[in-house]
């Protein structure tokens, strides 16, 4: 039932043209699938309402440039992009600095507990967030942090623990031990080992849950979207859906503010692609 | 490690008496000093992390439970206790209609997740491990929709799939215009569009995590299978499915929890006059409509623990029963 697409014997260091033009083929397919509705509304935002209204699916004829310039100065969008950025870096950080010490307490300490402790962190993996979003804009109310960046980054770093962790602990544990003595014989301290030595050691490790984090801020929509209510505050999801409802009918400039909405995390992803890859799937393989 | 919890690395020259007497006289301050500094630094180091993470993720849920209990409209502290009846009361969550409607549709999604996407992905995977030339390109482009904003891929599905937009122009010029229906407008249909935008979303991250399972898989062993005459087809299924197995599995766990929770497309896809006839609720956009937006915290905060209930009662289930071999107990205390 699975794999009926690709049926033609493989031959082995020769490849049968056909069997090469067949998976060429499929991949187009696959890729144009995945990539033509983002091609089309960064073409879409290039057309006018009129051009679209005629015919939806046309090229731009001719092309305009106008919208685009229209949305890059009316709108806030530039402090969105802004807004996101701060929020974005304030999780990153957050959730780097506090899961590299607790991983680094729960990998090179001996102390009674340990295991409860990780297990308590991991738990928070099982944690299904959206169930959690009622009472945590509650609990925000209280702390008066709602309408307030914390009030979005403290929540993000919460959550973003409990991965960080679990990527981080292994890695920190596979440092071998030897290098630890060297450090306490040279004088060091345990603090001074992991300042000096461990952390510029972990920095692939860190750089992969960095960007994890990051992405996930960024693209974050329903914990800001309860928590900031100020448009001045507004990240770059909340800034989409509000222009959105707002130019609801003038298609092209929807087209281009949410094309140039998705710039940021593409060419983020263009420069990122091996730690974001790399992470989703060494953290799903344990 | 058999004696007390308190022996680490520097102590290992002391080990053998400290396994049978207390500290000794001599060196006992020094002992104490280090074993208290060695606190300090495990409080100091883990500390921030779990105040944090309790307070923001463990916390609410406790509160969400008892605030279910009250009839309340957030001035005050909640006193109208009213019991269970925000479940199951005459107009508690579970006898409303329109939630047994979202949670019927959540269930829809968890099954069309798994098996549109599981199908497809493992085809996908199996296609794009093959050697061709472009091959990075290829993995790559098919990655690109997860990694767009839940609100991006939102705002543009429901402006392709708008009546006379986009699709129904391609559907037209392929001469398909007899498919043509109101994709989002349909109330019986609207579901079924909100899936196949779910699936455009979610398949890329199925594939990589596929792509990275086969990547495990040693290329010795369909050498093997290829020189005892089997064909690539049989090769697939006899040998790299079944290696592929843990992936699979843990796959089929993200999916899981991640369509019971989901939220941010089905709001931006769909409209509340769409969603309220109970077409394209799900469980988290019928709390933050009923609930937050209602200004109900009682009624939502219910909701809350239904659907907090129901998801972590699925992951323990399935972590129990599926993936016990995978992570071998990595998630739940070892038994």
């Amino acid at each position: 039932m699975a794999t009926h697409a690709v049926a033609l014997p493989r031959r082995r260091r020769r490849t049968n043209p056909w069997t090469s033009a067949l998976t060429y083929g499929l991949a187009l397919a696959v890729a144009g699938v995945c990539i033509a509705p983002v091609v089309y509304v960064i073409l879409g935002g290039f057309r006018t309402a009129g051009q679209i209204a005629a015919n939806p699916a046309g090229l731009p004829n001719p092309w305009v440039i106008d919208t685009y310039l229209r949305v890059i100065s009316a709108g806030m969008f530039w402090q969105y992009v802004g807004n996101s950025a701060i929020v974005a870096l304030g999780t990153t950080l957050g959730v780097v600095a506090l899961g590299v010490c607790a991983a680094f307490a729960l990998s090179r300490y001996r102390f009674r507990g340990r295991e409860a402790l990780y297990t308590y962190f991991v738990l928070g993996l099982l944690f299904p967030a959206a169930a959690g979003i009622l009472p945590l804009y509650l609990l925000l109310r209280d702390l008066n942090l709602e309408n307030t960046w914390w009030g979005v980054i403290l929540p993000q770093v919460a959550y973003g623990l409990p991965l960080t962790i679990v990527i981080l602990r292994p890695f920190l544990l596979a440092i071998p031990g030897e290098l630890e003595d060297a450090a306490m014989i040279d004088g060091s301290t345990k603090l001074g080992f992991f300042w000096r030595i461990l952390l510029p050691l972990s920095r692939p490790a860190l750089v992969t849950v960095g960007v994890i984090s990051f992405v996930s801020s960024w693209n974050a929509f329903l914990l800001p979207l309860l928590i900031l209510h100020d448009t001045s505050l507004y990240t770059l999801p909340l800034g989409v859906q509000q222009f959105q409802g707002q130019y609801s009918s003038d298609t092209a400039a929807i087209l281009a503010y949410t094309s140039l909405s998705m710039m940021p995390a593409l060419l983020f992803f263009l420069f990122a692609e091996r730690q974001i890859v790399g992470g989703l799937t060494g953290a799903v393989k344990g | 490690m058999t004696t007390t919890n308190r022996i680490h690395a520097e102590d290992l020259v002391d080990f053998a008496s400290a396994k049978s007497a207390g500290p000794r006289p001599i060196q006992s301050s020094s002992r104490a000093a280090r074993t208290r500094r060695k606190w300090y630094e495990i409080i100091g180091l883990t500390l921030p992390a779990l105040a944090i993470y309790t307070l923001f993720v463990l916390v609410p849920m406790g509160f969400a439970v008892y605030y279910s209990l009250y009839r309340w409209r957030g001035s005050g502290a909640p006193t109208d206790f009213i019991g269970l009846d925000n479940y199951f009361g005459p107009y508690g969550a579970l006898r409303d209609p329109i939630f047994q409607d979202a949670l019927l549709n959540n269930i829809k999604i968890v099954i069309g997740s798994l098996l549109v996407q599981g199908p497809l992905a493992v085809a996908i995977a199996l296609l794009l491990n093959r050697r061709f030339r472009g091959r990075a390109l290829f993995r790559m482009l098919v990655f690109v929709p997860y990694v767009l904003a839940e609100v991006t891929v939102g705002v543009m599905w429901r402006l392709i799939l708008t009546d006379n937009g986009v699709f129904d122009a391609v559907l037209r010029s392929l001469g398909l215009g007899s498919l043509v229906r109101s994709w989002l407008g349909d109330p019986n249909l609207v579901l079924w569009t909100v899936l196949g935008v779910l699936t455009w979303k979610y398949l890329g991250f199925a594939i990589i995590l596929l792509l990275a399972g086969l990547s495990n898989v040693p290329e010795e062993l369909s050498e093997a299978a290829a020189i005892d005459g089997a064909s690539w087809w049989q090769i697939q299924w006899h040998v790299t499915l079944p290696l592929l197995g843990p992936t699979i599995r843990i796959w089929a766990f993200l999916s899981m929890i991640g369509s019971l929770q989901v939220f941010d497309v089905v709001w931006l896809v769909t409209t509340q006059a769409i969603r309220g006839l109970g077409a394209a609720n799900t469980m988290a956009t019928y709390m933050v409509q009923e609930g937050f937006l209602a200004r109900s915290w009682g009624f939502g905060s219910a909701v809350s623990v239904i659907l907090f209930v129901i998801s972590f009662g699925a992951a323990l289930l399935y972590q129990r029963f599926v993936l016990r071999r995978d992570l071998q107990g990595a998630l739940t205390e070892r038994s």
